[in-house]
């Protein structure tokens, strides 16, 4: 007897499972940033990409305009983008059904499709991973939410969750010495910057350096 | 209302972006360049934001609690924890400095 549960299936409900879980911090961060209940589980629910999100409540948080949030957000989701032009090759989908195959298309269904053999497996992994992680980080962000404003957000170390959650996500990508050079530089350019510019310009100009410095890495290369 | 306009046009924006994805010709973005260029707009972002986060208030650049969370955080990642631990260690290193008087 087959399991209906198929490698693919497995691997995007753990996913989803796992991820759904730091829905409980955005909740939190998001309402210590100033946003409502319904704000924050809005976010989670039509902007779906946890890390534009996070920027968006961590430029809020900082003192910086909704302008310098959603620069930040939107520049964070570039990424996004680019798995858009890799799952359309992958999972070929029907043109009236790119909209929400685009919806669904994150970090998370993007690594489990991709991580798949066969064309029904990715499809079963990037559906599996993208609904699961949607359904749990909407719903765990409610939860966040709700307890969040309950909660004296320094007395709790909110602050602190969100220094964390940036390293965490930060820290995967720093593989090999490129992206390396890029984190230190923009990091820099951030603190030289915090004292002279309004709140959340510094992180919208590291990332037009960052820019800078990867066409200057990719021209040295080729 | 301010807020409800920004959050729906931020969300906007995020899903156009998937989208173009899905609706841009192969060639335009599927190249070396551009693969390199939004990992490291990503790199850049992430680094501006941790150190925003931790060391910045308003137009001010303090150290407070949040630089024990930066340092629990690392410690917790370099030992291989898994996301949700490495947020719950930097709360609890932050929280814990406070309620210390180690620093404010």
């Amino acid at each position: 007897m087959t399991s209906p549960l198929t490698p693919a299936v497995r691997m995007g409900l753990s996913i989803g499972l796992a991820t759904g879980l730091y829905g409980l911090s955005f909740g939190a961060l998001s309402v210590a940033a100033g946003l409502s209940a319904a704000q924050t589980v809005a976010l989670s629910a039509l902007m779906f990409t946890g890390g534009s999100q996070f920027a968006f409540v961590g430029v809020l948080g900082g003192g910086g305009t909704f302008g310098a949030a959603t620069a930040a957000a939107t520049l964070l989701g570039l990424r996004n983008g680019v798995y858009g032009v890799s799952l359309d090759a992958l999972l070929r989908p029907p043109a009236r059904w790119k909209p929400l195959f685009a919806h669904f298309t994150i970090d998370e269904s993007m690594a489990t499709a991709s991580a798949q053999e066969e064309p029904a497996e990715q499809r079963r992994g990037f559906w599996t991973a993208g609904l699961a992680v949607w359904v749990l980080w909407t719903l765990f962000t409610a939860v966040g939410a709700l307890v969040g404003a309950a909660l004296d957000p320094r007395r709790f170390g909110l602050d602190g969750a969100a220094v964390a959650a940036f390293l965490g996500m930060l820290w995967p990508r720093l593989h090999g010495r490129d992206p390396a050079a890029v984190a230190v530089v923009c990091a820099l350019v951030t603190l030289l910057l915090v004292p002279v510019v309004p709140p959340g310009i510094p992180i919208v100009v590291a990332a037009v350096v960052a820019f800078a410095l990867a066409s200057w890495q990719h021209r040295r290369d080729a | 209302m301010t807020a409800w306009w920004w959050i729906l046009a931020a969300s906007a924006i995020a899903f156009a972006t998937k989208l173009a994805g899905y609706l841009a010709p192969d060639s335009l973005l599927d190249s070396p360049a551009v693969r390199k260029a939004t990992a490291s707009v990503t790199v850049g972002l992430l680094a501006a934001l941790v150190v925003s986060n931790a060391f910045s208030s308003g137009q001010s650049l303090i150290l407070d609690a949040r630089l024990a969370a930066l340092v629990a955080a690392a410690a917790a990642l370099t030992l291989r924890a898994p996301f949700l631990v490495v947020v719950i260690v930097g709360a609890l290193a932050a929280a814990l400095a406070r309620a210390l008087g180690v620093l404010p």
